[in-house]
């Protein structure tokens, strides 16, 4: 009965539409929240930041830098100051505490039109497109910085959605609305969810980070499940469920240790039987260390 | 083969073959965009880096485009290139006829620069290259038409220093002096002021690249006279000093004072009268 109705609608029905939207409603706030932070300058005169998310500097202390920027420059050749490395050391460790991927769902602003792009294919129903390797992003991450070296420049920034928006929208966009525009039609008519979970090197460099990231999203009610699938209609990465959800006769623990899992909780929103919940990496209890090694090897 | 290997080997082959797929296609979408840059890298004459910018190609490996010495500069002179402009996306520039680089003393966009684009080293603005002025255009610029506009002079930040004026005759009217507005690289940053301060419709003084406002001698190349005052004497022997076949008590000043009579006392050779002249040749002979 559930496949007739939209992703959501019975946690809607059982839960409440605020229950059943909360995670999202929040990571929108924080994705909108962060960037207005950045335009408060610049539009109002209060910096509170300054520069953008490649790099910034908050209240005049705080240097936050892009660690995959940092890496592109390193491949390029160039010996970086220190306040660059300490920004993005700070990231790093941020990322790796809350899961590398975190960057993408909450942070990142084209996932915002991917993620209505994906919308739009499941409300009107467009099925199909040309689908790639989920690991061509990590060959495409090699390529950038190989790329680096040979021409000796931030050779990704020519072309990274992700900076060319933030930079653009506190910055002047130029023709990155045309960008934004390919984006989305990639996404709606091309390839479904074809850029951040397939192609784009900087979640790929991102996802990196979260090999031992603590906090994790478990399936920790996953004896409650009901088959509806719609964890699975609306995960940007669904390879990461079925381990944790449906892994108990294997001998696999709960939690989810994908290192693509972008720690969005959309599937903790959309399911009505409250099978999942923020939890940590450590709170496996029937897992060996080698499953560990099999879940987030294998489905990267 | 065995039959039971025959499975993992067809495994094995799909994976080697889908792997491949994906690198080849990676390795072709970075040839592109390594072919893109190549373009994308080249930056106009009339764009400039801020004071202290790294040789362009380091510049556009260390520079990560998060605009925070465009945020620190006080004059508004600083901007990042958009998506679409003839300049690498996302680094800083500025344009000196539109607004140039006040030079500040603390050097703002360098203290901000995390990565050190531009390089910390640069303490002394007046020790930055961002180019160098060059009267480009000698046709129109007023003061090489013999008019005393002198704006790109008055408005150097070095004045005298950067930028001098050299008298020269002026063989038109024969009686007035050009003043040359002569740009001096040892001591030009390229700020810029002169360029939008100067009061033609297109500038006729521009800042450009070092590598065009700039020729550079021959490694071999010495100039004669310095290397004489370097040395001391001069390098070619025998210096034999110049002789002017001149009227004894006479010096001839090739510098400027011309014939010079050695002694106010002594008399003239040539007396007014012509004749006395001829006898008193005589007499010497005698």
């Amino acid at each position: 009965m559930s496949v007739l109705l939209r992703p959501g609608a019975e946690a809607i029905a059982s839960k409440g539409w605020w229950r059943a939207n909360q995670w999202l409603l929040l990571r929108r706030a924080v994705q909108l929240g962060i960037l207005s932070l950045f335009l408060l300058g610049p539009w109002l005169g209060i910096w509170i930041i300054k520069g953008n998310i490649a790099s910034s500097l908050t209240l005049d202390v705080l240097p936050l830098s892009d660690p995959y920027l940092l890496t592109q420059s390193l491949f390029a050749g160039h010996w970086p100051e220190t306040t660059v490395v300490i920004g993005a050391v700070i990231i790093s460790v941020f990322y790796f505490l809350v899961g590398g991927r975190v960057y993408c769902g909450w942070i990142c602003p084209v996932n915002m039109i991917t993620d209505l792009a994906a919308w739009l294919r499941q409300r009107f129903n467009i099925k199909g497109g040309a689908r790639f390797p989920r690991q061509s992003r990590y060959w495409i991450l090699v390529m950038t910085l190989i790329g680096a070296t040979i021409s000796g420049s931030l050779l990704w920034e020519l072309v990274n959605p992700v900076t060319l928006v933030y930079r653009g929208l506190i910055f002047g966009m130029g023709m990155v609305w045309l960008l934004l525009l390919a984006l989305f039609l990639f996404d709606l008519l091309l390839s479904p969810r074809g850029w951040c979970t397939h192609l784009c090197p900087m979640g790929a460099f991102y996802s990196l980070l979260a090999r031992y990231t603590p906090l994790r999203i478990s399936a920790a009610g996953r004896e409650r499940c009901n088959d509806c699938m719609d964890c699975y209609a609306v995960c940007p990465e669904p390879q990461v469920i079925p381990p944790a959800l449906k892994g108990a006769e294997q001998g696999i623990g709960p939690v989810i240790l994908g290192i693509n899992c972008t720690n969005c909780a959309r599937c903790i929103d959309v399911c009505s039987k409250d099978v999942f919940k923020f939890s940590s990496r450590f709170s496996n209890p029937t897992q060996s260390s080698s499953n560990t090694f099999k879940q987030s090897e294998v489905l990267s | 083969m065995g039959k039971s290997n025959n499975k993992v080997d067809q495994y094995r082959r799909r994976f080697l073959i889908r792997a491949a797929g994906q690198a080849c296609g990676a390795a072709l979408l970075g040839v592109g965009l390594i072919t893109f840059s190549r373009q994308a890298h080249t930056l106009p004459a009339t764009a400039i880096r801020p004071p202290g910018a790294l040789a362009e190609q380091d510049f556009l490996g260390a520079c990560v485009r998060c605009g925070l010495c465009v945020r620190d500069c006080p004059y508004d002179t600083l901007k990042l290139a958009e998506l679409g402009e003839t300049v690498t996306t996302g680094t800083p520039y500025f344009t000196a006829r539109d607004i140039p680089c006040e030079m500040c003393e603390d050097i703002p966009c360098v203290v901000a620069c995390p990565t050190g684009a531009l390089d910390k080293g640069l303490t002394n603005i007046d020790d930055a290259r961002m180019g160098l002025a060059a009267l480009v255009d000698q046709e129109n610029c007023l003061n090489y038409l013999g008019l005393r506009c002198d704006v790109c002079y008055r408005v150097c930040p070095l004045i005298n220093k950067a930028i001098s004026l050299e008298p020269q005759h002026n063989l038109r009217t024969g009686k007035h002096t050009f003043f040359i507005p002569v740009v001096h690289s040892d001591a030009c940053t390229g700020c810029g002021m002169c360029e939008r301060a100067c009061v033609l419709p297109e500038a006729a003084i521009k800042i450009l690249p070092q590598r065009l406002a700039k020729g550079a001698p021959g490694q071999h190349y010495r100039l004669g006279w310095e290397e004489k005052q370097k040395a001391g004497g001069s390098l070619v022997t025998p210096d034999t000093e110049h002789k002017y076949n001149l009227p004894e008590g006479y010096q001839y000043d090739y510098e400027g004072r011309g014939l010079i009579k050695e002694d106010k006392n002594t008399q003239t050779p040539f007396a007014d009268n012509p004749l006395d002249t001829l006898n008193k040749r005589q007499e010497q002979k005698q």
